[in-house]
């Protein structure tokens, strides 16, 4: 049944057809919706669940924690400032290896205050184990979060789907929403081997000694490249069902490319934009948008980008002091190899400012004259 | 004949806790209450350590270690869980410090209550951080040497009075207890079983380390502190005070003198320190009548 709706009921709907069991949120702008729904769902009974009105993100994803530790699925929803609250309990539901699963609106951190778009909220919980899967639009992200739960329950890991504040949040896309019997079909109910269970008792978390902490750290990263197969089998998987199949990434336009572009999240429809038009010019340029940036898809963008002479990466965040967060990533993952692009990263669109189709198809254009006199390039930035 | 604490131990021998610990007698008592029925939440806390190293662990039920502040919150998440899979016979226990309870874990408690979360919160009060190596918590008494309130600047304020913020939340069962009287703190955990709804407990556990006692004296300072008032023994139930009185209330001097976190405080102050025990006590019978005048 197709709907239209925003990315944010998108979440709600998405949650609803993979029954959640407990919900435990907190408000926060522009994330509200998709748990002010779930709330509306949990009341009317149209989903079987549990809602917990927590007074904080910190306590929302502790009784995450406590509901995935007891069997139950478990799912919240933050953005900016309430995800860095929750920063410390993302690492404890990865060590705990719960697949509690979570939407993030992406937002700018403050000061000063800001409620737009940007990325350096997710992207600072890099290192807490969660998956991270960076979505286009309001279908891809129903699509990812119904994806998600099967993904995270099979690897025993959490999982984060991102979306952009009011570019997907606030704004309404139809969104198919398949038949709820597909979906039982796809995902199974959760029923971990291991969990708090009087007949089984367990201790989960307790002092663990240099002996054998080392060792479970391994098992999580081991867990973490596991997923890259698991995501392409469960994207595989849900193509089948729906017609819409996912990977890492997303190739657009790139097979003849000698120019790259790298996105990810909302402004990437912008880019394919660009790419048209670019195409039209007859300028050989293609674009690649990257879904998941944990697990990082090191081995895709290999393969494409020992074929490029350049490649611009796109980043809505900044590391202070240093580059974009994919820029880095990207170029981390290609030091190794034998032929190398030139890599150029662009900042752009921070704190929600728009960044327009014409500004991407110059950057494209100047982007293999290599006019470039520094790595970085800041989109748009008033001098 | 019929024995006043029930005979079966869940909790088995062989954990961490150090010599004389008032906290590892607490949950041996809570257990055999509330039986193997029970899934225990424990924050960072001395019992992060004494429920032994991985892979052991002396419980005896299900433990779910989590972090320092989330006590309450992790435990409405099991409650939840429970819930939904439509579970009844099992008590969730959150089983924290004081730090964890009336410092770091206070809003995420305060929470829970006001949600109305079906869980057992016991606090066990051993009146500082003892796990991290004596640093005061606010649960620390006024006068009292720690790590990080040391001899020429003794703890300030007085104990935060945990009980009141807690009845203050309306909710339907709140209770002190002490080691030194485990047939009233298993009596008052089988009530709370039997309720639905938040329930807090807070039992106070001497800590031969951090009050600085010899270890056989454990029992005997608990007991202190129920004859001199210092830790008066109550419920609160449904707005309603019930009130242990001791026989003969004793000076506050018998229950510091064994104590070298107070060995430094004067006539002058230990004086002071009894009007401040006295004045409270005589509030706390107060409010006993008053109370279940309205209540009644």
């Amino acid at each position: 049944m197709k709907k239209v709706i925003t990315g944010n009921h998108a979440v709600s709907f998405a949650a609803k057809s993979a029954r959640v069991e407990v919900v435990a949120a907190y408000p926060i702008t522009p994330q509200t919706e998709i748990v002010e729904k779930l709330s509306e769902m949990v009341a009317s009974g149209q989903l079987k669940a549990k809602f917990i009105n927590v007074e904080s993100e910190h306590s929302a994803m502790a009784a995450c924690i406590g509901a995935s530790a007891t069997g139950a699925r478990s799912f919240t929803a933050t953005s900016c400032q309430g995800l860095a609250l929750m920063h410390e309990m993302l690492h404890w539901a990865t060590g705990a290896r719960l697949p509690v699963v979570m939407a993030n609106v992406n937002r700018a951190m403050g000061p000063p205050w800001n409620i737009w778009s940007d990325q350096t909220d997710s992207l600072s919980q890099r290192d807490t184990g969660w998956l991270q899967f960076y979505c286009e639009n309001n279908q891809e992200i129903y699509d990812t979060t119904v994806q998600l739960f099967k993904i995270c329950e099979k690897v025993s890991l959490p999982g984060m789907i991102v979306l952009d504040a009011f570019y997907h949040s606030h704004t309404s896309e139809p969104v198919d929403i398949p038949d709820q019997s597909l979906i039982d079909g796809f995902l199974p109910r959760y029923n971990p081997e291991y969990k708090l269970d009087v007949k089984k008792p367990h201790a989960f978390g307790g002092l663990t000694s240099p002996e054998w902490y080392y060792e479970l750290r391994y098992k999580i990263h081991k867990a973490a490249l596991d997923a890259i197969d698991i995501i392409k089998e469960v994207g595989e998987e849900y193509g089948n069902i729906t017609g819409r199949k996912y990977g890492l990434i997303e190739k657009y336009r790139v097979d003849d490319s000698e120019h790259l572009l790298i996105t990810s999240g909302a402004i990437s429809e912008t880019a394919k934009d660009a790419i048209d038009i670019l195409r039209k010019k007859k300028k050989n340029i293609g674009m690649v948008r990257i879904r998941t940036f944990r697990p990082f898809p090191k081995e895709d963008l290999k393969k494409i980008l020992k074929k490029v002479n350049t490649v611009g990466v796109i980043d809505r965040n900044i590391s202070f002091g240093n580059e974009g967060i994919f820029f880095q990533e990207i170029k981390s993952a290609i030091y190794n190899e034998k032929r190398r692009p030139a890599i150029y990263g662009f900042i752009a669109g921070l704190g929600g400012r728009d960044v327009t189709v014409d500004e991407i198809v110059k950057i494209a254009e100047d982007m293999p004259k290599r006019v470039y006199k520094k790595e970085i390039v800041w989109i748009g930035l008033k001098k | 004949m019929r024995l006043s604490i029930p005979e079966t131990e869940i909790m088995s021998p062989g954990h961490l806790a150090c010599q004389g610990c008032g906290a590892t007698l607490a949950l041996r008592y809570a257990l055999k209450s509330l039986g193997r029925d029970t899934i225990l939440v424990i924050p960072a806390c001395c019992w992060s350590i004494i429920d032994g190293p991985f892979p052991y662990s002396s419980a005896g039920v299900p433990v779910f270690h989590t972090a320092f502040e989330t006590a309450a919150s992790t435990a409405s998440g099991v409650n939840a869980a429970l819930e939904i899979k439509g579970v009844d016979n099992v008590s969730v226990l959150a089983w924290a410090g004081d730090g964890g309870t009336m410092d770091i874990g206070i809003q995420a408690l305060s929470g829970a209550v006001e949600r109305g979360e079906n869980i057992i919160y016991v606090c066990y009060d051993n009146e500082g951080y003892m796990n991290t190596g004596i640093q005061r918590s606010s649960s620390t008494p006024r006068g009292a040497l720690t790590a990080t309130t040391p001899e020429k600047s003794p703890k300030k304020g007085p104990k935060k009075n945990m009980m009141e913020i807690m009845a203050a939340h309306k909710i339907p069962y709140t209770a002190t207890a002490n080691i030194a009287f485990p047939e009233d703190f298993i009596a008052k955990l089988k009530k709370a079983k039997a309720i639905k709804g938040p329930k807090f407990l807070q039992i106070i556990s001497p800590c031969p380390i951090g009050w600085k006692f010899p270890t056989q004296l454990t029992v005997k300072i608990a007991k202190l502190s129920f004859e001199t008032c210092v830790f008066p023994l109550y419920e609160i139930e449904y707005g309603r005070y019930n009130i242990k009185k001791p026989h003969r209330k004793k000076a506050v001097k018998e229950y510091i003198k064994h104590q070298g976190r107070f060995r430094h405080l004067s006539e002058d102050e230990i004086e002071e320190m009894q009007q401040e025990i006295d004045k409270e006590w005589e509030i706390l019978l107060k409010k006993e009548k008053v109370n279940n005048a309205e209540t009644t």
